[in-house]
C-alpha cells in the first residue's frame, strides 16, 4: 500500500475548497441577465382547479411572465414520469396517474406546483404570486397510509379508483403459509417505518438559461446524476434532445436520494428559459424544501415469523402498505418493492418468504428514495422480528441469530437474491467484543442504581447495493440500465483526467478515485483529477445512488485504466524497442522483462502523443481510454451494529451511551471517508428512530414543515461511534469493494429501537422514539421497572 | 418579505414618537423573532423601529439589592456576565441554555419578554424571581406582566426599559428542551427567598407562562423535592401540540419541578 | 441607500434599496463572498454564520442596516488553503466535512469559539455547535476536528 493507494487514509482533495468556501454550488452561480422564478403552489392537499387567473399577478411590478400548466401543455413538454414498471399479482401494469410539471386541473398535495411568476426579483416575483387568483374545488384529503385503500376513500388519480398504484408480492405463498402452519413457534408484529424529510442542507435549485445561437439550453442543478436528468428530460418530457441539452450538477450540497429524482422546478425552470429568453434561477426554501423534496419511507407493516423447535427460524412473511403520495416520482415504485422485499431474509437462512406490498396513493408529498430506500425498512422488519423473537424464546439476542446465520455462500434466499460473500458471525463476535456485551449485566445493574434503565440492542443488517446488473433491473421493471461509465484521459505531460459518471455529493470521490489511479498508474495523487457533474465533459453516466459509485463506477474507471496500461505496453513496446508482450507495468515503470530497460509512465505518455516511435497506421496516437461497466450481480455489504442506550424513566429520555458498528464493505479504499460515510448513516439512523417524523394534519397539511417542528439530530444527540470492519473481498467486482454510504441508515433504527425496548423491558416502541413514546412505554410496563 | 419603513431609533423617547406615528410599526430588538416572522409573510408592520442604537439600552448592573438588566442587553451577556453570575447564578445559567451562540448573540432579554413566546425562557425567570419590567411610561410586576400567549400587559408605544431582579437565595432552572426547536417544551424556574417561594413553569401552560402554585405551598413547608413527591400538576391547563400531549407535559412540570428544587439546593 | 461595512479586513460600500435585506445576500450577491450559504433563510441551521465583531451570527437575519460599523468576517477571511486558520486545517485533518454545506457554519462557529475559549470542553463544544445542522452526519467528526484545533483529543 502506498500513502496515497488503496487503502490508504488520504485527506480529502476537495476539502481544501470546502474549507475556504470555494465550493462552487448551484445557488453561488449567477448568469448574466438571470430573471428569479417563484413557484405558487397549492394551499389545500387536494382540490380542483376551477380556474385561474393571472391577469393582475401579470402587471405587477418587475413580472415578466406568469406561465400555469396550460403553457407547459400546449407547448407539448410531457409530464414527470416514473421509471420503474410494477407489475401487481394479477399482472396488471402499475397505475401512474398523471404528473404534470405545473398543475391540470387538480392539486394533489399541499405544495403542489400550481404556476409559475418569472420576475427580476424574487421580492417581486412573491408579490405577484399573490396577485394570482386560483379558485379551488376543495377535496377530502386522504393522508393515512393505512386507511388510502378504504371503501369510500376520495379518489386522488382517476386511473386508479381506489388510491392503489399496485398490489404486487413476492415469494411463494403457498409454501410460506405451509411453513407458518407447522410452526412449533410464530413470532407476529406490527411495525410503521415513519415517514422522513431527506433535508440535504443545500436546498434544491435550478438555472435553466438558453442560447438561442446555437439552440442549446442548459441546466445547472442539484442533482446526483445529471445524465439521468438530461435522459429524462430529452426522451421522456421532450425539453429539447439530448445533445442539445447540457446538464450541470456541480458541487451539491447533500442528496440522500432526494437529488436523484427530475422535479417540476428545473424542468420548469429550462423550458421558460426559452420562453422569456433569460436565464431563470430558482432556489427553493427551506419551506419549499419541507414540502416538495420527495420524502423518505413511510411504510405500515403487519410482518410474521415462523421458527422450529430447535429455535431455527423457517419462514417469513409480511404484509406492507407502501405510502407514495400525491405523484409517482422518478424511481418510487420501485423502492417499497424490489429495493425492500427481496432483502427481507436479512442475514439468515430461511427458506420460505413471502411479502405483499400494496402501493398507495395519498394527497401528501411524493415518497421515493431516501438513504438506503427500502433496505433500512427490510432491516427494521427482519431486525425487530428476529428480537422479538429471540426475547419470546427466551434466547439471547446473539445467539439466536447466529444459529440463525447463512454461513455458506453463495446462497440463494428464497427473494432473488444471491448472497456472494460475507462473514457474518465474525462481524457478530467482533461487534459484541467492542461492545463489551459480556459485561452488559453489570453495566445495566450500575444504570438502575442511578434510576436509569440500560438496554442494549442488535441490528444484523444486509444491503443490495452497487446497484446494479442491468440485465437484473430491466427484467424487474427498470426503465434504464444501471451500467457506469468512465474515461481516462491521460495527458502529454502525464497528468491524469478521469471523467466519471458517478456524482460526487458528500462522498469524496475526488479523493478515493484518485487513489484508485495513483495506485494503479503508480503517478503522485496530486496528478489526479476527477472530474464529474457535466454532461459536456463527461459522455455518459447514471449517477450515484444506492452505494453504486466505488462497486460500479469505480470498476469503470478500473477498466478504462486497464485499457490505458495495455495501450501504454504497446507505445512502451516501440520505445524499449521489445515486444508487446515483454512489457511488464509496475509502479508507474514500463520495463522489459529480463531486462533492466524501464520507461515512466509519463515518458511512455508523451511518446505516446509525440508519435514519434511509430507509425500511426501501426498504432493510434494518444493515451486515453474509456469503459462502460455493467457489474455481474448486486454486491452485499453487511455488518452489526450495537448499540446500548440508557433511559431516563422520569421523562424518557433517550441517551445513546455507545455505538458499535462492524462492517464488511469489502475492500475499502480510504477508511476516513468509509468510517465518515458509516457515522454520517447512523446520524440519519439515530435521526429516524429517535428524532424524525414528517406528520400531516388530518386536512393534508405537513405540520412538521420547518426545523423549530421537525427535529434534527444535532451534536449533542449523538454518541461517539466504534467503527470496526471485517473484510470478505466482494466476488463480482475487480477491485472486491461492496459500498458504504447507506449502511449506517439501515442499521441504525432497529438496533435503537432493540435497545430501547430492551431498556424499558416493552415488546414494542414505535419510531420516532421521542421521549414521551418512550416514557408512556415505561408507564406500560411497570414490572420491569419495580424488578430494576 | 414586504416593504416596510426602517426607523434607527437613537433615544427610547425618539423609539416612542416613531411607534406612534406608525400605529402597526414594531420594535427590532433583535431581531431573531420578527424577521423570520416577516420573511415568511406572517407579519406585516408598515415600520420597524430598531433600537440596536439606543446606547443605555444595553447593560448589566448591580444597584444596591437590584440586579438591573437593560433591555436591549444580550442573552450572551447575560450568561457571560460575572455580576449575573454572582448576582444570581441561575439566571447567567439559564441565559446559557437560550438557543444557541448566534442567537444568543442578537436575541435580547427585552425582545424575548416583550415577545413573551410561551416557550420562552426568560418569562420564567422573570415571573419565579419577582422582576419588575420597568417601561419608559412604568413600573410592571412580571406577575402582572405576562398575560396569556404573545400578550403582555405593554400598551401601544410602551417600550422595555430595563428589568430589575431581586437577588433570591435560591434558585435554579430546569429546562426539558423540544429536540427541534430547542425552546422549552418544559422550563421550570425555582427560586426562593426567605419565606417566598415561586415555581414558573413555561412551555407547558397552553396560556403562556404561569406560578404552580400547588408546588409553591408544598415547597413554603419545607424547600426539598421530597415535598412535592406524588403532587400531580394539572394536565387540563397544559398546552398540546404535536411535540407533546397535555398529559406528558403535567407530568414533566412535576419532574422539572423536583429537578429545580434539587439542583436549587445544590443537590 | 448605500451602507458601508468591513468584511474581511476591507472597507466594502454596498447599495441596497432594502434597509432589512440580510447581511447574507448582501455578502453572496453584491459582494461576492459566497462562503456563507443560505440553508434555512430563518436563522435555525448556522449555514449562513459569520463572525461579526467576534462572536458568531446568522448573516441571514442581520439586516445591512444594523451592520453599520461591523467587522465581518467570512469563511473566506478566515484563511486560506495555502494557510488555512486552525480550525480549518483540524477540519482537513479530521476529514470533517463531507458535502461541504454546513461546513461554512461549522469552522466559523468553531472558530468563534475558540477565540474567545481557547480551550473548550468536548461539551462546551457541543453546545457551541448545537444550532449547527449537518444533514451528512459529520458531527463526531467535527466534534474531535475543533478538540484538535485547540490540542485536545476525543476519546
Amino acid at each position: 500500500m502506498t500513502s496515497t493507494g488503496i487503502g490508504a487514509a488520504v485527506r480529502r482533495k476537495e476539502d481544501h475548497r470546502f474549507i475556504t468556501g470555494k465550493g462552487r454550488y448551484t445557488d453561488d452561480i449567477n448568469r448574466s441577465g438571470q430573471v428569479q422564478a417563484y413557484f405558487l403552489r397549492s394551499p389545500h392537499a387536494h382540490a380542483k382547479i376551477k380556474s385561474i387567473d393571472t391577469q393582475e399577478a401579470m402587471r405587477k411590478p418587475g413580472v415578466i411572465a406568469v406561465f400555469t400548466g396550460d403553457d407547459i401543455a400546449a407547448d407539448k413538454v410531457g409530464g414527470l414520469i416514473c421509471g420503474w414498471m410494477i407489475h401487481s399479482k394479477d399482472g396488471t401494469p402499475m397505475k401512474a396517474g398523471p404528473h404534470p410539471a405545473l398543475a391540470q386541473g387538480k392539486v394533489r398535495y399541499v405544495g403542489d406546483h400550481v404556476a409559475v411568476v418569472i420576475a427580476e426579483t424574487l421580492g417581486e416575483a412573491k408579490d405577484a404570486a399573490e396577485a394570482i387568483r386560483v379558485d379551488y374545488e376543495v377535496l377530502p384529503a386522504e393522508v393515512d397510509t393505512s386507511t388510502a385503500q378504504r371503501q369510500g376513500a376520495g379518489v386522488i388519480h382517476d386511473v386508479a379508483p381506489d388510491n392503489t398504484v399496485y398490489r404486487w408480492h413476492l415469494g411463494d405463498k403457498a409454501k410460506t403459509d405451509a411453513a407458518f402452519a407447522a410452526a412449533k413457534h410464530v413470532t407476529k408484529i406490527d411495525l410503521t417505518n415513519n415517514r422522513l424529510v431527506p433535508n440535504p442542507m443545500e436546498p434544491r435549485a435550478a438555472i435553466g438559461e438558453y442560447d438561442t445561437g446555437d439552440g442549446v439550453f442548459t441546466l445547472y442543478t442539484t442533482s446526483q446524476n445529471p445524465h439521468v436528468a438530461r435522459l429524462v428530460l430529452s426522451a421522456f418530457i421532450g425539453i429539447a434532445p439530448e445533445h442539445k441539452l447540457r446538464v450541470i450538477a456541480p458541487d451539491v450540497g447533500g442528496g440522500f436520494g432526494s437529488k436523484i429524482f427530475i422535479y417540476a422546478e428545473e424542468t420548469v425552470c429550462v423550458w421558460a428559459a426559452k420562453k422569456v429568453g433569460r436565464p431563470v434561477k430558482w432556489t427553493s426554501d427551506r419551506t419549499e424544501a419541507f414540502l416538495s423534496d420527495a420524502h423518505g419511507r413511510d411504510h405500515v407493516t403487519h410482518a410474521e415469523l415462523a421458527t422450529d423447535e430447535n429455535g431455527k427460524i423457517t419462514a417469513l412473511r409480511a404484509k406492507t402498505i407502501a405510502n407514495l403520495g400525491g405523484y409517482l416520482s422518478t424511481f418510487s415504485s420501485s423502492v417499497p418493492t424490489y429495493l425492500y422485499a427481496p432483502l427481507l431474509s436479512g442475514q439468515y437462512d430461511i427458506a420460505n418468504i413471502y411479502c405483499e406490498v400494496d402501493g398507495v396513493y395519498t394527497n401528501t408529498t411524493p415518497v421515493d428514495a431516501y438513504r438506503g430506500a427500502g433496505r433500512p425498512e427490510a432491516t427494521f422488519v427482519v431486525e425487530r422480528l428476529v428480537e422479538a423473537a429471540a426475547r419470546e424464546l427466551g434466547q439471547d439476542p446473539a445467539k439466536f441469530r447466529r444459529k440463525n446465520y447463512v454461513k455458506s455462500f453463495p446462497h440463494q434466499t428464497p427473494v432473488i437474491m444471491t448472497y456472494d460473500a460475507g462473514d457474518y458471525s465474525a462481524s457478530l463476535a467482533k461487534a459484541m467484543e467492542i461492545a463489551d456485551y459480556a459485561n452488559i449485566g453489570k453495566r445495566k445493574r450500575e444504570s438502575a442504581k442511578n434510576g436509569k434503565l440500560r438496554g442494549i440492542g442488535f441490528s444484523s443488517y444486509i444491503e443490495a447495493c452497487g446497484i446494479a446488473p442491468s440485465q437484473a433491473v430491466g427484467s424487474l421493471g427498470a426503465g434504464v440500465g444501471l451500467w457506469e461509465s468512465a474515461e481516462v484521459r491521460v495527458n502529454p505531460v502525464g497528468t491524469i483526467e478521469v471523467l466519471t459518471g458517478s456524482h460526487s455529493h458528500g462522498q469524496g470521490h475526488e479523493t478515493t478515485f484518485a487513489q484508485l489511479v495513483s495506485e494503479r498508474l503508480g503517478v503522485p495523487i496530486e496528478n489526479v483529477a476527477i472530474v464529474h457533474g457535466d454532461t459536456d465533459k463527461v459522455q455518459f453516466g447514471m449517477g450515484t445512488y444506492g452505494s453504486r459509485s466505488g462497486a460500479v463506477g469505480m470498476t469503470a474507471i478500473y477498466k478504462a485504466l486497464d485499457k490505458v496500461i495495455d495501450k501504454g505496453k504497446k507505445v512502451a513496446a516501440y520505445v524499449l524497442e521489445a515486444s508487446a508482450g515483454d512489457i511488464e507495468f509496475k509502479d508507474g515503470k514500463f520495463s522489459v522483462k529480463g531486462t533492466d530497460k524501464t520507461a515512466d509512465f509519463g515518458a511512455i505518455a508523451l511518446q505516446a502523443y509525440i508519435a514519434h516511435k511509430f507509425s500511426g497506421q501501426e498504432l493510434e496516437p494518444g493515451l486515453k481510454e474509456g469503459a462502460f461497466y455493467d457489474p455481474t450481480n448486486f454486491t452485499f455489504p453487511a455488518g452489526v451494529h450495537i448499540c446500548e442506550v440508557e433511559v431516563d424513566p422520569g421523562t424518557g429520555i433517550t441517551r445513546i451511551d455507545r455505538w458499535t458498528a462492524v462492517d464488511d464493505f469489502g475492500v475499502v479504499i480510504n477508511p476516513m471517508i468509509v468510517e465518515g460515510q458509516v457515522h454520517g448513516g447512523i446520524a440519519q439512523g439515530v435521526g429516524q428512530a429517535l428524532l424524525e417524523g414528517a406528520r400531516y394534519s388530518a386536512e393534508g397539511q405537513l405540520v412538521t414543515a420547518s426545523y423549530m417542528d421537525y427535529a434534527m439530530p444535532r451534536a449533542d444527540d449523538l454518541p461517539s461511534f466504534h467503527v470496526g470492519m471485517t473484510v470478505t473481498p466482494c466476488p463480482s467486482n475487480p477491485l472486491g469493494v461492496k459500498g458504504c454510504g447507506e449502511a449506517g441508515a439501515i442499521a441504525a433504527p432497529a438496533a435503537v429501537i432493540n435497545a430501547i425496548t430492551d431498556a424499558v423491558g416493552h415488546e414494542h416502541v414505535s419510531m420516532p422514539a421521542t421521549a414521551e413514546t418512550v416514557w408512556k412505554a415505561c408507564q406500560r410496563a411497570p414490572q420491569k421497572l419495580a424488578a430494576q | 418579505m414586504y416593504a416596510f419603513e426602517y426607523v434607527r431609533a437613537n433615544s427610547v423617547r425618539g423609539a416612542a414618537s416613531a411607534l406612534a406615528k406608525h400605529e402597526d410599526g414594531k420594535i427590532l430588538a433583535g431581531g431573531h423573532t420578527l424577521l423570520p416572522t416577516m420573511k415568511q409573510r406572517l407579519a406585516s408592520p408598515s415600520a420597524l423601529v430598531d433600537l440596536g442604537s439606543i446606547k443605555d439600552l444595553a447593560g448589566i448592573e448591580q444597584r444596591g439589592r437590584s440586579l438591573l438588566i437593560g433591555a436591549m442587553t444580550t442573552h450572551a451577556a447575560v450568561a457571560a456576565s460575572d455580576v449575573v453570575k454572582t448576582s444570581i447564578p441561575a439566571l447567567a445559567e439559564m441565559a446559557h441554555m437560550i438557543g444557541d451562540p448566534a442567537v444568543r448573540n442578537r436575541g435580547t432579554i427585552g425582545g424575548s419578554i416583550a415577545n413573551n413566546d410561551p416557550a420562552a425562557d426568560y418569562p420564567a425567570a422573570c415571573l419565579a424571581l419577582n422582576a419588575i419590567i420597568v417601561t419608559n411610561q412604568r413600573k410592571i410586576p412580571a406577575g402582572e406582566f405576562f398575560k396569556g400567549l404573545y400578550e403582555t400587559a405593554l400598551e401601544p408605544g410602551e417600550i422595555i426599559v430595563r428589568i430589575a431582579f431581586k437577588p433570591p437565595s435560591r434558585a435554579a432552572y430546569m429546562k426539558f428542551r423540544n429536540p427541534a426547536s430547542r425552546f422549552a417544551l418544559v422550563g421550570v424556574f425555582v427560586a426562593k427567598k426567605g419565606s417566598d417561594i415561586r415555581v414558573a413553569v413555561t412551555g407547558a401552560g397552553n396560556q403562556g407562562v404561569f406560578r404552580w402554585k400547588a408546588a409553591e405551598e408544598a415547597l413554603a413547608k419545607r424547600f426539598n423535592p421530597k415535598s412535592l413527591d406524588g403532587l400531580k400538576a394539572d394536565a387540563g391547563i397544559m398546552n398540546a401540540d404535536i411535540h407533546a400531549s397535555a398529559d406528558y407535559r403535567a407530568h414533566l412540570v412535576a419532574v422539572m419541578t423536583q429537578r429545580a428544587v434539587a439542583k436549587a439546593l445544590g443537590k | 441607500m448605500s451602507y458601508t461595512l468591513t468584511v474581511n479586513g476591507r472597507e466594502r460600500r454596498v447599495e441596497s434599496g432594502d434597509p432589512d435585506q440580510p447581511l447574507l445576500y448582501v455578502l453572496r450577491n453584491a459582494l461576492g463572498f459566497t462562503g456563507p450559504k443560505f440553508g434555512c433563510g430563518l436563522g435555525q441551521c448556522g449555514a449562513c454564520t459569520v463572525i461579526a465583531d467576534g462572536a458568531p451570527i446568522r448573516s441571514c437575519q442581520l439586516p445591512i442596516s444594523a451592520t453599520k460599523g461591523m467587522k465581518i468576517t467570512t469563511i473566506e477571511g478566515l484563511g486560506t488553503a495555502e494557510k488555512p486558520h486552525p480550525v480549518q486545517a483540524a477540519f482537513i485533518a479530521e476529514a470533517a466535512a463531507q458535502c461541504g454545506y454546513c461546513t461554512n457554519g461549522m469552522v466559523m462557529t468553531s472558530a468563534a469559539l475558540i477565540a474567545q475559549n481557547p480551550k473548550p470542553s468536548l461539551d462546551e463544544i457541543k453546545q457551541a455547535l448545537a444550532g449547527n445542522l449537518c444533514r451528512c452526519g459529520t458531527h463526531d467528526r467535527v466534534l474531535r476536528a475543533v478538540l484538535r484545533a485547540t490540542g485536545g483529543q476525543k476519546k
